[in-house]
């Protein structure tokens, strides 16, 4: 366990921790898209750069600006009038988190005797990357074409405005 | 501790940081981004896998991390539109608020 990795994983949970408790909405999106970048680093000391730099493309660079320009549609940095910004339930969703943190801690540290030590540095390039997408991951490349045509549009027509005297 | 195991355990406090987020927050943004957030911890334990496992050199676990960030930034992109939507419908994000199906 490299130091790299101990500051990587503090700097990632801390953003995802203020992400969820912070009260403006703004600091939240900059919260998150901290932890985004953590783990776009977390993925270039596991040796993916190419699925590293997809990370910070999709979810620092367009995820976190989706985010900011929901937030900010839908008026929603303005602090609530009565304070508080967590659920009537929170207790239950904080039990229900912690309970599955720990059943999940808990698989994890009783396996920990069957988990491989360290491995060889895999040396994948991006040519290997590419070939391997157009050949026997052509179909699913296809599918998530597809899917991201549709969820594109899907969102545009979800999203847009209707006109007053169209009701 | 192997390296493999100390990714594991932050991909599930992650996912567990996520959970909470998405069971506590309020605000429908907020319920996404905890959503984002179990995605990320699933990526970190692919690619995990991948590198710690037998077979790197095949990809899979890449590949499935790969697709899982599109399928994910296209749930962002129709979620956040939803969430503009019954906005400009109900005047709110607030999920407290929002406790009937017909408009």
């Amino acid at each position: 366990m490299s130091f790299v990795f101990y500051i990587l994983a503090a700097i990632t949970l801390a953003g995802g921790l203020a992400a969820v408790l912070l009260k403006n909405m703004v600091h939240c999106a900059l919260a998150v898209s901290i932890a985004f970048a953590g783990l776009a680093f977390l993925f270039l000391g596991l040796d993916a750069q190419f699925a590293g730099f997809a990370q910070i493309l999709v979810y620092v660079g367009a995820v976190a600006i989706l985010v900011v320009f929901a937030i900010l549609l839908t008026r929603s940095s303005d602090t609530p009038k009565d304070g508080g910004v967590f659920s009537r339930t929170w207790l239950a969703g904080l039990v229900v988190a912690a309970a599955v943190f720990a059943v999940i801690g808990w698989a994890v540290l009783s396996s920990v005797g069957g988990l491989p030590h360290e491995a060889a540095v895999p040396t994948v390039t991006v040519l290997q990357i590419g070939q391997a997408l157009m050949g026997p991951y052509v179909l699913p490349l296809e599918i998530v074409a597809l899917l991201l045509t549709v969820a594109t549009i899907g969102a545009v027509i979800v999203a847009i405005h209707e006109k007053e005297d169209a009701k | 501790m192997t390296p493999l195991a100390g990714y594991l355990l932050v991909a599930a406090l992650l996912f567990a940081i996520g959970l909470a987020g998405a069971l506590t927050r309020r605000n429908a943004i907020l319920v996404l981004i905890g959503i984002e957030l179990m995605l990320n911890a699933a990526n970190l334990n692919l690619i995990a896998f991948w590198r710690y496992g037998p077979h790197p050199e095949a990809l899979t676990g890449m590949m499935f991390a790969i697709f899982s960030i599109a399928v994910a930034a296209a749930e962002a992109a129709v979620g956040l539109g939803l969430v503009i939507s019954i906005h400009r419908h109900a005047q709110t994000a607030d999920l407290d608020e929002m406790n009937r199906m017909k408009g």
